[in-house]
């Protein structure tokens, strides 16, 4: 007997008990979909999070106060203290204290309401140097960045991102208007391009200032020039680690600490991705595990249903054996149906997963990144667990002796 | 001289089949119940022969072990001179595929299957390609007067067509032997005669049979009659014809 007798002998068996296997299906089908959605959602949180941390710049170290507790990095406090000053930033860009680093841009600030003639909005003031333009690798659709004359001077000018343009002043041109952030009036001199929202937050909705305007006029911090942030460029991607030593050798002196008394800590952009993909990673791997189960589950519909095949069936096991089919072509012909269920299972739980990764970044705004491999991986996986769950049913059936499956009413 | 030359032998040389002192225990619990005891058959090629008996004599343990569907616990059995009393399961398959035509009294069909399908299935497993399958199942189903229902389900089919059918699938291999296990147990008055008037003519064109059955009247039908009781064979005197 040819296998692709066995083939149509198992395809017509399976048509001649169509509901259910279609339902012994189901369960393969919603299992691979789960798992494939589960994967892909992974996969398109990981890629956010990634092209999320490459978009802050290029060859950028970021140092935030606070010291590192672990080895793994996990950091204390983030934020809380406030060791980190424009001293520091100042320092580390001078040449001769860090030869590697090609510009620094300090960052403080906090979340202040703005007001535009009736329209008030609450956005994220940062207050920085001039070079954050080119640390960040952003650029000024309207007007211009403010220089360090006017860092210098104090001067109460602003620079807006496009949400908060739009949402503050509508269509008007925002250049040239006067506002007020935290009550003092200030002069919008230019609107950042869109640089697109993420998970982090709308990377267009904030307000960038000249750090002494915002130290003289709003902050509430004991220390006027304490920063949360510096960012630090270096000079290309070859200098970063010699940037890395310069800036950390740089501020323990200056803080008079040790590195295990270390009250900053320093990470690269690799070590943020490698971060924020671990704990992604194991988002996913949490998640796919409960659709994996599922699977299993289905898995083992198809080995339950086999067996009920099997039992119902005796009468005409025993014949196909009485007409000469051997226990190795009978073995075949159940392996043969049980794979059917779960290779066929697993092709319509694909469908449903790339139709499910059409349709769901529509409706909750979350990118779904479905692999050619992790599709090819499931179709295998359906093929397996239709083979293993249909093993027991089969060498049953190969078992039987011809008379006991005649005898049987 | 070794001791394999003691081995016995098939003693009639144009025997189709020939069992000598065979028989059948079952283990019932702690009990040894003995179906066949000490059986010796001769059927020659073309021969036309009833097995009768009461329910309970051992036939249908007797018909499992001449359909190759069981093995005997001691005796000798050869089969168009092969003995197969020591043969595996899968050789067994290939000695009914091969060799016997099956009629079963419950017809034994596949319901979802039309009739051709129904009379195909030996022939796959036999190896043979779809379209001769197809054309031999359809001559078979002719020869047994069913050219027209060809493609009706066992469903559609009355009970004499229905065991019309697994006649042409028993004859649709070519076997040497036909097995019949009481064909007519299911069937009417009308359709009883049907069938073992098809027995008659196909044993006429030269078919070997073997009928089992309890029935005096059906035993009448074929050309010698043996007589099966408490287990042993006893061939009434002059009851061949």
């Amino acid at each position: 007997m040819t296998w692709l007798e066995t083939l149509r002998t198992a395809y017509d068996a399976l048509r001649t008990r169509r509901l259910r296997s279609a339902l012994t299906m189901l369960g393969i089908l919603i299992g691979i979909a789960a798992v494939m959605l589960t994967v892909g959602l992974g996969q398109g949180a990981q890629k956010q999070v990634t092209d999320q941390i490459n978009k802050l710049g290029s060859n950028l170290l970021i140092v935030t106060p606070g010291s590192s507790t672990s080895a793994s990095g996990v950091r204390g406090g983030r934020g809380s203290a406030t060791t980190l000053t424009m001293d520091d930033a100042v320092m580390l860009a001078d040449p001769a204290v860090a030869p590697d680093v090609a510009r620094v841009a300090p960052v403080s600030g906090g979340s202040l309401s703005l007001v535009a003639g009736t329209t008030t909005w609450t956005s994220n003031v940062v207050a920085t140097t001039p070079d954050w333009l080119a640390v960040r690798a952003r650029t000024v659709s309207q007007g211009r960045f403010f220089t360090t004359d006017e860092l210098t001077s104090e001067s109460p000018v602003v620079v807006l991102g496009s949400t908060t343009a739009t949402q503050l002043l509508g269509g008007a041109t925002a250049v040239g208007q006067t506002i007020t952030v935290g009550g003092q009036n200030v002069t919008v001199i230019g609107v950042l391009n869109t640089e697109g929202s993420t998970t982090g937050g709308d990377q267009d909705d904030l307000v960038i200032m000249p750090q002494s305007t915002y130290a003289a006029r709003l902050s509430t911090s004991a220390n006027p020039r304490s920063v949360s942030t510096i960012y630090i460029e270096a000079k290309d991607s070859t200098s970063l680690s010699a940037a890395y030593q310069e800036a950390t050798n740089a501020l323990l002196s200056a803080h008079g600490v040790t590195l295990t008394s270390q009250d900053f800590t320093v990470s690269s952009q690799q070590a943020l991705v490698d971060t924020a993909t671990s704990t992604t990673r194991i988002l996913t791997v949490l998640l796919s595990s409960i659709a994996a189960i599922s699977l299993l589950v289905g898995g083992i519909g198809v080995m339950n249903i086999m067996l009920v095949s099997v039992t119902e069936r005796i009468r005409e096991i025993g014949l196909r054996k009485a007409l000469g089919a051997t226990p190795r072509i009978i073995l075949r012909q159940f392996l043969v149906e049980a794979s059917l269920l779960g290779l066929v299972g697993g092709l319509a739980g694909l469908g449903l997963g790339m139709l499910g990764a059409v349709i769901l970044p529509r409706v909750v705004n979350f990118p779904v990144a479905i692999s050619p491999v992790a599709a090819a991986a499931g179709l295998g996986v359906s093929l397996i667990i239709g083979i293993t769950a249909g093993v027991y049913p089969a060498s049953r059936a190969a078992r039987l002796a011809p008379i006991e499956a005649l005898r049987s009413e | 001289m070794t001791l394999q030359s003691f081995a016995p032998q098939p003693l009639t040389p144009d025997a189709l089949l020939e069992l000598r002192n065979v028989s059948k225990t079952y283990a019932a619990g702690s009990l040894e119940v003995a179906a066949v005891r000490g059986v010796d058959l001769v059927v020659h090629q073309g021969d036309y022969v009833a097995i009768m008996g009461p329910s309970g004599s051992g036939k249908s343990t007797l018909m499992h072990i001449i359909g190759c569907l069981d093995l005997p616990t001691s005796g000798s059995y050869w089969l168009a001179g092969v003995d197969v009393a020591g043969m595996g399961e899968s050789d067994l398959a290939v000695v009914r595929n091969q060799r016997i035509g099956f009629v079963f009294q419950q017809f034994n069909l596949l319901t979802t299957m039309s009739a051709w399908r129904n009379v195909e299935l030996p022939l796959i497993y036999a190896g043979v390609s779809r379209a001769e399958r197809r054309r031999r199942a359809v001559e078979a189903l002719t020869r047994v007067g069913l050219a027209d229902r060809v493609d009706h389900r066992p469903g559609e089919l009355s009970g004499g067509q229905q065991q019309r059918v697994s006649v042409a699938r028993a004859l649709v291999t070519e076997p040497d032997l036909i097995l019949a296990d009481e064909p007519t147990g299911n069937l009417d008055s009308t359709s009883t005669a049907d069938v073992l008037e098809l027995f008659a003519e196909l044993n006429a064109q030269g078919r070997t049979i073997v009928l089992i059955t309890h029935e005096h009247d059906v035993a009448e039908a074929a050309r010698r009659m043996v007589v099966m009781r408490d287990g042993r064979l006893d061939e009434p005197m002059g009851a061949r014809r």
